[in-house]
C-alpha cells in the first residue's frame, strides 16, 4: 500500500514538471432534481491521464457532478443540469454534441457491478460491437483479450470466457466492468464509488489497477474512503451541501488543506 | 318449504344474539366489566350453536338427498332398470325427476310415471324429515347455548374458533373447485372413453359427432367410434391461436416497451387506459365484431385479389383474437421489461449503447424468460378463448393449415355439443367434457410451465 | 504491459469515435433507433386504431336501434268493433289492419293488402289491447292510434335497407291504357340511357327490360306511382315503354304531364322490401303519419323473435339477478380466503397447495368452469337450467380468483405497525383483523371486488353451457327463474338472420360497454378518493 502511495506521488511530481492539459472541466455546475437543487457552480479541471478523486460526506454532490461528465442524468427525467461542461474545449451539452459518442468518450463504472447476464465474453465484446469499432471476430476477440489483460482478469478468466460473468466474484465483476468500459477504448473513463461493494483484498486489486490504467485514460473517481483517494488519486476535490469547497493536489489536501471543512473532514469529524 | 324453514333458522338466529346479549348482561346484573367475554360476543355464540347445526344439516341435507333419492328409485325399479346402461339410467331418472318436479320431459313412459311417484314421495318424506331434525337441533342448540352463558363463559374464544374455521372453510374453496373441475372433467371423460377408445379420440382425423348417433336417446348405443377424432379440432385451435400471436406477440411487446422506455408522459395517459379498455371489452364483443365486420372485409379483399376466403375464415376468427389479447401480452411484458434492473440499463448507456440497442441487446435477453413466460399465458389464453371461435370461426371440422378456409377449435365445438341439446347422455355431449378436459390439461400445462419459468426468473432478480 | 488494442488505439482517439467512419456509423445507428422507435408507436397507434375501428363500428351501427317509427292510424274502436262487455275478446291486430287498409282505400289485390298488412308490426295489436286495457274511456269512436311498424319498414325508413338515387324531373310524358300494366312516352330518348346506366338489360325486340336485379325507375305522375319495366325508342323520335302501377293515377288522361323519376340504387332483388311497399311507405311519411319516436319498447320489454318488439330489459334484469348471487358469494367468500390466506395461514403445504390453486384457477378457461357448472350444480345437485342462481354461482367461482388475489394486495398493503398497535393494547387476532386491518384495506378490495363483478358481466361462454341461452321471453322474477344475461343475449341476437338485430345487437353492446365503464369508473373513484400512501 505505501509502495502505491508513494508512486502517486513520484508521478505526481514528475506531472507538476510539465503542467497536464486540461482533459474536462466544468464551469458554474448546477442541477436540479426536480425543485430541489443538488449542485451549486461547481467549477473543476480534470486533468489529462491524471487520476481525480472526488470526496465529500454522502449526499454532497460528487456523484451528481460524476454523472454529469457523461451526461447519465439524462436518463432521469426531473434532473436539470446547467453551466458548462467540456471534453477537449467543446461543451458536452451543446445539442450539437451526440450523447452516443460522448459515452464512447467518457466511460463509466458504476457502484455496484453490474455485469449483463451474458458470457464474459459477450460483456467485453459489447462495447465494440455496439460502436462497429472491430471488423472480424479475430480483432473483436484480440480486443476482448487487451481488455481483460488491461484489467488484470485475463488470467483468472481466461479458459471460462464463455461462462455467464454474473457467476463471477464481487471484485472479478467489477473488474470485468471495467474491462467492459475499457474495451471501447473511452479517453476518460468515470468510476462511482467502484470499490463500496468489494471486499479490502478485491478493493487492493482494483486499486492497483486503477494506478496502471492512468497511464493510458483520464481517470474520475468518487470515493467515499480517504484512504483510497489518498492512494490513487493525483487530485482530490472536496464536496459539501452540493458546493465544491476545495481542490487542489492530492498529497496537499491530505496534509495541509485550505478549507475547515475539509480538514474536518479528512479527520473523521464528520463524513 | 324448505325455504321457509331456512327463513326460519335465519331468524331464531338473529333473536338468539339478542337473546344472548341481555341474558350475558342480566347474568352480571348489568356491569358489563364482569363478564370475560363482551355481551354481543354472547350473542354471537348463542346465535351460531342455535341456528348453525341446523342450517348446516339443510346444506348437507340438500347436497345429498338427490344421490339418495335416485339409489332409492333405482332399487325399486331393479328389474325394469336391469337391461338399462348408465346413458339410459341417467336419461330415465331426469325423466322422472321432470314428471314429478317438473321440468322438460323428452320421452315419458309408464315406467318413468311410476318413479315419479315414487321420487314426489320420497321427497316429500325427506322434506319432513329434515324439517324435524332441523327444529329438534335449533332447539337443542338454543338451550344448550343458553345454559352456557354465565359472567365466566369464553364466548369470545368459541365465537373466534368458528369465525377461523369459516375462514379456512373458504380458502378451501378454491382447492374444492379445482377438484370439481377434475372430477366432473374425468368423470364423464371416462365414461366417453369406455365407448370412444382413447386412441381414437387422441389420433382420429375425422371429427363429425353430428352423424355420430344411430338413434336418439336410449337407443344412442351404437356409436361410429371413427368420427370423434379430435386431431382436426385441434389444429384448428393451433392455427387459430398462432394468427393470433402472430398479431399479439409483436403489437403487444412493441407496445410495451415503446410505452415503458420512449412515450412520454401525455402519450402513456393516453395510451395505458387504451389498452385497459381493449382489455375490458366482453369477448362477445369482438366476436360480433368479428362476424359482423373483419370476416367480411377479408373476403372482400380475397375477392378484389383473386382468392378465395371462406366467410368464417382462420384468418378473421385469429385476427380479432389476436387484438383482444394485445392488452394482456403488453401488461405482463411490461411487468418483466420494469423487473430488469435499472443498473443494468445504466451500464449499456454508460458504455454509449443508444436506447433501442439497450434494449435489444441487454434488456430484452435478460427479461426473456419472463417474456416466454407471457407469451405462453397468452397462447393459453387463446387456446381456451371461446365466444370469438364461435362467432367467427367455422363449425365442420377441417384438417387444414390454409388459413383461408374456415376451421373448427376445441371450445366451439364444447359450444355446439352442448348448447340447445337436452340431452346429456349420448356419446356426443360426453365428448365436449372429453375436450373439456383435454383443454383443461393443455391450459393446465401453459400455466404451470410459464408460473415456474417467471419464478425462476423472479429468483434470478431478487 | 503490451498494448494489443485496436490500431487507432487511445493515442488517437479522434479518429476512433470523432472520425468520418464512426460519424456514419452513429447515422446508421440512429437510424436503427428512429425505426425501432416507430415501430414501437405503431404497435400503440395499431391498438389504437383496433379500438377505435370497433367502437366507431359498434356506435354506428347501434345508434338507429334507439329509435323506432311509429305510425298513426285512424282506429275504429267503436262498439260494433269491440265489445264494451268483453273488451279482450276483439281482434285488435285485426282493427290496426283495418285502419291501414283505411290509409290506402285503391288497395284492393289479396296478395297486396296482405303486404300492407305487414307493413306494421305484429306486435301491434297487443299494444292496442294493453292500451285499451289501460285507458279504456278510449273505447267508442275512430282514434288515432301510432303503432310500431314492421323491421323492414322501420329500416327503410332509417335509411339502411335500400338506397334511393337521384330523381329528376321530365317535361311531356304521357300515359296511356288502364289496368296494372300502362303504356308511358317520353318525349326525348334520355330515358334509355338512365336505364341503361340503371342496369337493363336488351331485350329479345331490341328494347330495354328492367328486372328485379337492376335499379327500379319509378315515374311519379299525376298523383300515383309507375314502376317502368321496359324502354325502346319511339317512332317520332323520344322513348315509349311499359309500366307496372304501384298507386293508381288521380286522373287517367294520355295528356303529356310534368312527372317526377325517382330511382332506387339497391336492385329489388338485393332487398329486403318491395318497390311497392316503397311507394307505400314514403306516402305515409310524405303525409306526416310516421312518428320517430324514441325506442321504449327496446329498453323496456323482453326478448322476442320480432326484431321491432324485442327488447333488452329480460336481459338486463336477468345480468342483475345473476350479479347479485355472484357478488353475494365470491365477495364475503373471496374476502374470508384472503383474510385466512394473509394473515392466519402459516406456511406449510396446505396452504402452498391453495396458493397454487387459486393461481391456476385465475387461469382456467371461463368454458370449463360452465362445464364444472353443468355437470356438478346441474346434473348432481338438479338445480334449475337458465335460473340466474346456476349462472351466479359458476360467475362466482369464477370471480373468486381474482377477489382473492386483489383482497390479499389489499391486506398486504395494511403496514404491520397497525396489527401491532391493536394487537399490544388486548386485542385478539380475529378482533384486529376485523376492527382495524379489513376497514383499512376495504377500499382496495372493494376496488378488486368491483373489477372482478365487471369481468363476470361480460362473461358469456359459461352461462351457455348451463343453459342460460334459452329463448326467454318473460321478464324473470326471480333467481330461479329460466333468464339470459346480457352477453348471452347479444350472442343470440348476433346469430338471428334479420338485418335490424344487427342494430339491435350493436345497441344492447352499447348498454353492456355502458354498465362496465360505470363500474370501472367507480373502481376508479374509489382507488384515488382513497388510496393512501403509508
Amino acid at each position: 500500500m505505501n509502495m502505491l502511495t508513494e508512486a502517486g506521488v513520484e508521478q505526481q511530481l514528475a506531472d507538476q514538471g510539465n503542467t497536464p492539459a486540461i482533459k474536462m472541466r466544468g464551469k458554474g455546475v448546477t442541477v436540479h432534481y426536480g425543485d430541489k437543487q443538488a449542485l451549486f457552480g461547481v467549477d473543476l479541471d480534470v486533468p489529462e491521464k491524471q487520476v481525480t478523486a472526488l470526496i465529500g460526506p454522502s449526499g454532497c454532490g460528487k456523484s451528481t457532478f460524476l454523472r454529469c461528465l457523461n451526461r447519465m442524468n439524462d436518463t432521469i427525467p426531473i434532473c436539470r443540469v446547467g453551466g458548462d461542461i467540456t471534453l477537449d474545449g467543446e461543451d458536452i451539452y451543446d445539442p450539437k454534441i451526440d450523447v452516443v459518442e460522448l459515452r464512447a468518450r467518457v466511460g463509466m463504472v458504476f457502484q455496484k457491478p453490474n455485469p449483463f447476464p451474458k458470457s464474459i465474453y459477450e460483456n467485453i465484446a459489447y462495447g465494440p460491437r455496439i460502436h462497429g469499432l472491430t471488423k472480424n471476430k479475430a480483432e473483436l476477440d484480440a480486443v476482448v483479450e487487451s481488455s481483460l489483460r488491461k484489467a488484470a482478469l485475463w488470467d483468472e478468466v481466461k479458459d471460462r470466457l464463455q461462462e455467464p460473468g454474473t457467476g463471477l466474484s464481487g471484485g472479478q465483476q467489477q473488474r470485468l466492468c471495467i474491462a467492459r468500459a475499457i474495451a471501447v477504448s473511452p479517453e476518460v473513463i468515470l468510476m462511482d464509488e467502484p470499490c463500496s461493494a468489494l471486499d479490502p483484498i478485491a478493493t487492493a486489486k482494483v486499486e492497483e489497477l486503477i494506478d496502471e490504467l492512468r497511464q493510458n485514460y483520464t481517470i474520475v473517481i468518487v470515493t467515499h474512503s480517504m484512504q483510497q483517494a489518498a492512494r490513487v488519486s493525483q487530485r482530490t476535490a472536496m464536496f459539501h451541501l452540493g458546493y465544491l469547497v476545495e481542490e487542489g493536489a492530492t498529497d496537499k489536501m491530505f496534509t495541509n488543506p485550505d478549507d475547515k471543512r475539509t480538514q474536518d473532514y479528512i479527520t473523521g469529524r464528520f463524513g | 318449504m324448505v325455504s321457509y324453514l331456512v327463513l326460519l333458522l335465519l331468524v331464531l338466529g338473529v333473536a338468539a344474539y339478542f337473546v344472548g346479549r341481555s341474558r350475558a348482561v342480566a347474568s352480571v346484573g348489568g356491569e358489563v366489566s364482569r363478564l370475560h367475554s363482551l355481551p354481543g360476543q354472547h350473542g354471537l355464540f348463542l346465535a351460531m350453536i342455535a341456528a348453525g347445526p341446523a342450517l348446516l344439516a339443510v346444506l348437507i341435507w340438500r347436497i345429498a338427498t338427490p344421490g339418495i333419492e335416485d339409489s332409492i328409485v333405482q332399487s325399486r325399479f331393479a328389474a325394469e332398470l336391469a337391461e338399462f346402461g348408465v346413458p339410459q339410467l341417467q336419461a330415465f331418472l331426469r325423466d322422472a325427476r321432470a314428471i314429478a318436479f317438473g321440468g322438460i320431459v323428452s320421452f315419458p313412459d309408464e315406467t318413468k310415471e311410476a318413479a315419479a311417484v315414487v321420487f314426489r314421495s320420497l321427497h316429500q318424506t325427506s322434506i319432513w324429515l329434515i324439517t324435524a331434525v332441523a327444529l329438534i337441533l335449533a332447539a337443542g342448540g338454543s338451550f344448550f347455548g343458553y345454559s352456557r352463558i354465565a359472567p365466566a363463559y369464553r364466548a369470545r374464544h368459541v365465537v373466534e374458533r368458528v369465525v377461523k374455521w369459516f375462514l379456512i372453510l373458504c380458502s378451501m374453496i378454491a382447492i374444492l373447485t379445482t377438484i370439481g373441475i377434475v372430477l366432473s372433467l374425468i368423470f364423464e371423460s371416462i365414461l366417453f372413453f369406455s365407448e370412444i377408445p382413447i386412441f381414437n379420440f387422441l389420433f382420429g382425423l375425422h371429427w363429425s359427432p353430428q352423424s355420430a348417433f344411430t338413434g336418439a336417446g336410449g337407443d344412442a348405443g351404437d356409436v361410429n367410434t371413427e368420427i370423434f377424432g379430435a386431431v382436426p379440432l385441434l389444429a384448428g385451435t393451433l392455427l387459430i391461436t398462432f394468427i393470433a400471436m402472430l398479431i399479439a406477440a409483436p403489437v403487444g411487446l412493441m407496445a410495451a416497451i415503446y410505452l415503458s422506455d420512449y412515450a412520454t408522459q401525455r402519450v402513456r395517459a393516453v395510451a395505458k387506459p387504451v389498452l385497459e379498455i381493449l382489455a375490458g371489452i366482453p369477448t362477445v364483443v369482438y366476436g360480433f365484431f368479428a362476424a359482423l365486420t373483419v370476416a367480411p372485409f377479408f373476403r372482400g379483399v380475397g375477392e378484389s385479389i383473386g382468392l378465395d376466403v371462406a366467410s368464417e375464415s382462420a384468418l378473421a376468427a385469429g385476427v380479432v383474437m389476436g387484438i383482444m389479447i394485445i392488452p394482456f401480452v403488453s401488461s405482463l411484458s411490461d411487468d418483466v421489461i420494469n423487473a430488469v434492473p435499472q443498473s443494468l440499463r445504466d451500464g449499456s448507456a454508460g458504455l454509449g449503447a443508444t436506447r433501442s440497442e439497450t434494449i435489444r441487446r441487454v434488456v430484452l435477453p435478460a427479461a426473456l424468460p419472463g417474456i416466454v413466460s407471457a407469451l405462453l399465458l397468452a397462447v393459453s389464453r387463446a387456446v381456451g378463448e371461446t365466444m370469438i371461435v364461435v362467432m367467427a370461426a367455422g363449425l365442420a371440422a377441417n384438417l387444414t393449415f390454409n388459413p383461408l378456409e374456415a376451421v373448427t377449435t376445441v371450445t366451439v365445438q364444447i359450444v355446439t355439443l352442448l348448447v340447445g341439446d337436452q340431452e346429456f347422455d349420448s356419446a356426443k355431449t360426453r365428448a365436449a367434457f372429453a375436450l373439456g378436459l383435454l383443454l383443461f390439461v393443455i391450459t393446465l400445462a401453459l400455466n404451470v410451465i410459464a408460473l415456474r419459468v417467471v419464478q425462476k426468473y423472479r429468483e434470478q432478480y431478487d | 504491459m503490451t498494448d494489443t488494442t485496436l490500431s487507432t488505439g487511445p493515442a488517437s482517439p479522434d479518429s476512433l469515435h470523432t472520425g468520418d467512419a464512426a460519424k456514419a456509423r452513429l447515422r446508421a445507428r440512429y437510424a436503427a433507433e428512429a425505426r425501432f422507435k416507430w415501430l414501437g408507436a405503431g404497435a400503440v397507434a395499431l391498438a389504437g386504431f383496433f379500438l377505435l375501428l370497433l367502437l366507431s363500428t359498434i356506435v354506428t351501427k347501434a345508434l338507429p336501434a334507439f329509435h323506432q317509427n311509429y305510425v298513426a292510424l285512424e282506429v275504429d274502436l267503436s262498439a260494433d268493433k269491440i265489445d264494451p262487455a268483453d273488451p279482450g275478446a276483439a281482434n285488435f291486430l285485426g282493427l290496426v289492419h283495418d285502419g291501414m287498409a283505411g290509409e290506402f282505400p285503391q288497395v284492393s289485390g289479396r296478395q297486396e293488402r296482405r303486404l300492407l298488412r305487414g307493413l306494421v308490426s305484429t306486435g301491434a295489436g297487443v299494444m292496442l289491447r294493453e292500451a285499451i286495457e289501460a285507458d279504456p274511456t278510449m273505447l267508442g269512436g275512430t282514434r288515432r292510434i301510432a303503432v310500431p311498424l314492421d323491421d323492414f319498414a322501420d329500416l327503410y325508413l332509417k335509411g339502411l335497407l335500400a338506397k334511393s338515387g337521384p330523381s329528376c324531373r321530365i317535361a311531356g310524358v304521357t300515359v296511356s291504357g288502364a289496368g296494372d300494366e300502362v303504356a308511358v312516352g317520353f318525349p326525348d330518348d334520355a330515358i334509355l340511357a338512365m336505364a341503361r346506366g340503371a342496369g337493363a338489360v336488351d331485350g329479345e325486340d331490341g328494347g330495354l327490360r328492367l328486372t328485379s336485379g337492376s335499379q327500379s325507375l319509378l315515374l311519379e305522375i299525376a298523383g300515383g306511382t309507375l314502376k317502368i319495366t321496359e324502354l325502346s325508342t319511339g317512332e317520332a323520335g323520344g322513348a315509349i315503354g311499359k309500366a307496372t302501377v304501384l298507386e293508381p293515377l288521380a286522373s287517367a288522361s294520355d295528356m303529356p304531364d310534368d312527372a317526377m323519376l325517382r330511382t332506387i340504387e339497391t336492385a329489388e332483388a338485393n332487398r329486403k322490401i318491395t318497390d311497392r311497399e316503397i311507394v307505400w311507405l314514403d306516402r305515409l311519411a310524405g303525409a306526416g303519419k310516421i312518428e320517430n319516436r324514441w325506442n321504449t319498447l327496446f329498453f323496456f320489454t323482453g326478448a322476442s323473435r320480432e326484431p321491432e318488439l324485442a327488447g333488452i330489459w329480460g336481459a338486463v334484469v336477468g345480468s342483475a339477478l345473476t350479479m347479485v348471487v355472484t357478488l353475494a358469494l365470491s365477495f364475503p367468500i373471496g374476502v374470508a380466503a384472503a383474510i385466512y390466506l394473509e394473515e392466519f395461514a402459516t406456511k406449510n403445504r396446505l396452504t402452498n397447495l391453495i396458493e397454487v390453486n387459486i393461481n391456476n384457477l385465475a387461469a382456467v378457461p371461463s368454458i370449463v368452469f360452465g362445464l364444472l357448472g353443468l355437470a356438478v350444480f346441474l346434473n348432481w345437485f338438479s338445480l334449475p337450467r337458465s335460473a340466474p342462481l346456476v349462472g351466479g354461482m359458476v360467475l362466482a367461482l369464477m370471480t373468486l380468483p381474482t377477489i382473492i388475489i386483489a383482497a390479499r394486495a389489499a391486506l398486504r398493503a395494511v403496514p404491520p405497525s397497525i396489527r401491532e398497535a391493536a394487537l399490544g393494547i388486548g386485542a385478539s387476532k380475529v378482533q384486529t383483523v376485523f376492527h382495524h386491518v379489513l376497514p383499512l384495506a376495504m377500499p382496495g378490495i372493494m376496488t378488486g371486488t368491483i373489477i372482478g363483478m365487471a369481468q363476470a358481466l361480460g362473461e358469456t361462454a359459461p352461462l351457455l353451457m348451463i343453459g342460460m341461452v334459452a329463448f326467454i321471453v318473460d321478464i324473470p322474477g326471480g333467481f330461479t327463474d329460466a333468464a339470459t344475461v346480457l352477453p348471452v343475449q347479444i350472442f343470440m341476437w348476433a346469430d338471428f338472420p334479420e338485418p335490424a338485430f344487427q342494430q339491435k345487437t350493436s345497441a344492447a353492446i352499447l348498454i353492456l360497454l355502458g354498465f362496465l365503464v360505470i363500474m370501472n369508473a367507480i373502481a376508479v373513484v374509489l382507488r384515488k378518493r382513497f388510496e393512501r400512501r403509508w
